[in-house]
């Protein structure tokens, strides 16, 4: 179903979403979706490297060994520069008119340059008095290469090197700009590949691609990687469409998808599902099983609040992040409630409400949990996206239950044996067509005038992913564990022209 | 069939756009995906009363495709059988009829995520060449976003609007025949992103940047020699792109076989010999491998193809931002 009505509004609704009360006001006064404002999430940009933060006023942040303050920021545009100066504020970066002065002379070879360990004629100490005079990073690397008395016989490739290598250290230009599924891919990729199963950006584009995610998908999600591949494919979504989200143990983990500060109507048409009931659910139990159900939300729920999610963020984004916790759940009149409730809290003030509260979000659990079973149960999803730290087989093949014929699906591991495993599972099951087990391999280049050639180091291995799309079963037939005659004919044929080709 | 733009009767109705939106059910002039193996398929028009021919016997399509559900398996007239599937940019890459060289799946992959595209990017492509890309960049953007896609190739800019319009998809793109190195896109800071896959993509950077949004955007260029690259890199310098970055991506696809190697026969006849030596790691060794049959060792393997596309292209990526 494509939802152009409620579609349509997105991007307008979309400011204020997600930013709770705080950022309202700031929203009122610059409507550009263009503006850096309180409560947004941005990345912070310096040479390749990048971070992911929400826009506080008077918060520290720490960046590439540096701190600062984002206020100065509030009310400018996305993808401006800004230079840190004393006391952690940002400037923007002015016009590159001072660029750093070139030197005419250069040397051809660097046959009379000798390592004697004494070419820089200023000390530590005297870099540091400049930093502390509060000399800009530009005027730094200037006094380094007045007192550089190789500088003038280094060849000019080295002097460009040389400027680089300082400039990197010592200038130090930030710029802020809007979360993208490039951008976040990259981040994690580089900072924590741990957590998101050594997912390389160039394979999550590969599943995306393969698994067909556009808007008006309904799409089943089962991932561990931090809310990386969840937030890809919701920005893939735009707002149309939908996703549930399958995940291990009582939470889902979510960080990376935070991070890239969807609208509030994104998280309408996100559902969530634990794996732990995904038996119940194929068994069709699922719904006589609701008794159960909410004793073990009471302990969810419990564990939620002191999830790493909540932990991670100050007291300050409580309240908005039990806002943005309600809108999944797309209900508006427990939103105020929540946020009330979270005063409550903070003042440390009335049991009774928090007991309250404590059973109203309980019951927001438990219908949002209601509505994804039902999601799931009309079992017509028109993809499958598989990433994460458990073994695929199993998963993919009940999920595949949920599926459409004729879907694509996508199942990524960090290991080539699993997923050999799956695609024998995936021939014995039936019911899927165009397999194909691959990887991809990413190089990357620097280009300069006579300086081109691939990279010195590249990423060893950005994890395998198998593909396939679904097809009717034969339902008449004892579940296609017997190989269908054409098939087998063709697998045979195929194995003929394969030895044909060895020998 | 609705051949003809604005016939509502014909229609069924709430008749949906194939490309941009799953259906389940075959059309009449629906774009379908005939899959007779895995390195084996082709792309039909659906039209009431055509018919296919298939190496397994004819396809009818108004009594075996029409009505019937994607994904079905349909009994050809030779009694041999295929698969009837939905058609997705990714199979029609694989299937369109070639015009030009095209770019192909792992590429394309590539260029949407670093182009950050999403619905409602506006986005200038050129050359369009078979649209291979388009219908990819289209399926992307959809509903709000818009394509502005320029080939100098006038029988090609047609061919692909007849495509456009055949895979009902044409609102979301604009053909343009004129020369992008001459004429630039036809458009002025409206894009998020631009691709360039021509010639000398360094003559039409400066249009990239002009049809870029005041407040940036991305572009991308696709140049198979060096030399193109260090060209079109001296030119986004020139014109104040940020982050130029070149990658090359390649594609390993693995064949999954069971594998038996056979276990070297060291004429150890006599089980109880008493010349060989007899640790007990080796003895346990042993009878792992006397367990296995006939000597031999069996193994899952994931065995690269015997050929790979060594080299399709290499990518360029690059930022403008808010001057």
């Amino acid at each position: 179903m494509l939802e152009n009505g409620s579609g349509l509004n997105v991007p307008n609704r979309g400011e204020e979403g997600d930013k709770g009360a705080a950022a309202t006001s700031a929203v009122a006064n610059a409507p550009s979706l263009d503006t850096v404002c309180e409560g947004h999430h941005v990345v912070l940009k310096r040479d390749d490297v990048f971070k992911a933060v929400q826009v506080h006023r008077k918060r520290k942040i720490i960046f590439e060994k540096q701190w600062f303050y984002l206020d100065n920021a509030i009310g400018h545009k996305y993808g401006t520069t800004f230079e840190v100066s004393i006391g952690g504020a940002l400037q923007p970066r002015k016009a590159k008119s001072e660029e750093i002065e070139e030197p005419n002379e250069a040397g051809v070879d660097n046959r009379n340059i000798i390592d004697d360990g004494k070419s820089q004629r200023l000390s530590r100490d005297d870099i540091e008095a400049l930093k502390g005079q509060g000399l800009k990073g530009q005027d730094i690397v200037q006094r380094l290469i007045e007192n550089s008395t190789t500088f003038r016989d280094k060849t000019e490739f080295s002097q460009e090197k040389y400027i680089k290598k300082k400039k990197k250290k010592y200038e130090a230009f930030i710029t802020i700009l809007k979360p993208t599924a490039r951008i976040m891919a990259m981040m994690y990729h580089c900072r924590e590949p741990g957590k998101i199963c050594h997912l390389r950006y160039d394979t999550l584009a590969q599943m995306l691609a393969f698994g067909n995610i556009h808007a008006g998908c309904k799409v089943i999600v089962v991932e561990t990687c931090a809310g990386l591949v969840l937030g890809s494919v919701m920005e893939r979504l735009g707002g149309y469409g939908s996703v549930v989200h399958m995940y291990p143990g009582s939470m889902p983990i979510r960080a990376a998808m935070e991070n890239f500060g969807f609208p509030k109507s994104f998280y309408d048409h996100l559902y969530d599902f634990p794996i732990n009931k995904l038996n119940s659910l194929l068994s069709g139990k699922f719904s006589a099983e609701n008794e159960t159900l909410q004793n073990q939300t009471k302990v969810e729920l419990g564990e939620g609040n002191r999830s790493p999610l909540s932990t991670q963020q100050g007291d300050g984004v409580l309240c908005a992040k039990t806002v943005m916790d309600n809108n999944q759940a797309g209900e508006t009149e427990a939103k105020d409630v929540a946020c009330e409730d979270t005063e409550n809290k903070e003042t440390n003030a009335d049991r009774k409400s928090n007991v309250e509260e404590r059973k109203s979000k309980q019951e927001d659990r438990l219908k949002k949990l209601q509505a994804a079973a039902a999601v799931l149960q009309e079992r017509n999803a028109d993809g499958l996206i598989i990433a994460s730290r458990l073994y695929p087989s199993p998963l993919l093949l009940s999920l595949l239950e949920f599926v459409a014929p004729s879907r694509p699906f996508v199942i990524y591991c960090q290991y080539k044996e699993p997923l050999l495993t799956c695609y024998a599972d995936l021939r014995e099951r039936g019911g899927v067509i165009n397999l194909r087990l691959s990887e991809t391999w990413l190089r990357g280049y620097q280009v300069l005038p006579n300086r081109t050639h691939p990279k010195l180091t590249m990423s060893g291995g950005g994890g395998y992913i198998l593909t396939g799309i679904t097809i009717a079963m034969d339902r008449d037939k004892s579940v296609a564990s017997i190989p269908e005659p054409q098939e087998f004919e063709e697998a045979l044929a195929k194995r003929q022209k394969v030895e044909d080709s060895i020998s | 069939m609705c051949e003809f733009v604005g016939c509502q009767s014909s229609c069924i109705p709430f008749s949906k756009m194939s490309f941009l939106e799953y259906k389940d059910v075959i059309q009449s002039g629906d774009t379908a995906i005939v899959f007779l193996g895995h390195d084996s398929m082709f792309a039909i028009k659906v039209q009431q009363g055509g018919a296919t021919q298939t190496k397994y016997g004819a396809i009818k399509h108004s009594t075996d495709l029409i009505g019937k559900k994607y994904g079905s398996k349909i009994t050809c007239s030779k009694g041999g059988w295929v698969y009837i599937l939905h058609p997705t940019p990714e199979l029609w890459t694989v299937t369109l009829p070639h015009r030009t060289q095209i770019l192909y799946s792992t590429d394309i992959s590539m260029i949407i995520m670093m182009l950050e595209l999403k619905p409602g990017s506006i986005v200038c492509e050129s050359g369009t060449g078979s649209g291979s890309l388009s219908h990819a960049i289209i399926r992307t953007i959809a509903p709000t976003g818009q394509l502005y896609t320029v080939e100098f190739h006038k029988q090609r800019a047609e061919k692909a609007e007849e495509e456009f319009h055949e895979h009902k998809v044409d609102h979301l793109v604009t053909v343009k025949t004129q020369d992008v190195c001459k004429e630039g896109f036809g458009v002025t800071n409206i894009a998020d992103a631009v691709f360039l896959d021509i010639p000398s993509p360094w003559e039409a950077v400066r249009y990239a940047k002009s049809a870029l949004k005041i407040e940036g955007g991305r572009i991308c260029s696709f140049s198979p020699c060096i030399e193109q690259v260090q060209r079109t890199c001296l030119a986004m310098t020139e014109q104040g792109f940020n982050d130029i970055s070149t990658f090359e991506i390649l594609l390993r696809v693995y064949d999954v076989r069971t594998v038996s190697l056979q276990l070297p026969d060291f004429g150890t006849g006599d089980k109880n010999s008493q010349d060989t030596p007899a640790d007990d790691v080796s003895q346990s060794k042993r009878k792992r491998y006397a367990d296995s049959q006939q000597g031999t060792i069996q193994f899952k393997s994931g065995v690269p193809l015997r050929e790979m596309a060594g080299h399709t292209g290499y990518l360029t990526f690059a930022t403008k931002y808010l001057s």
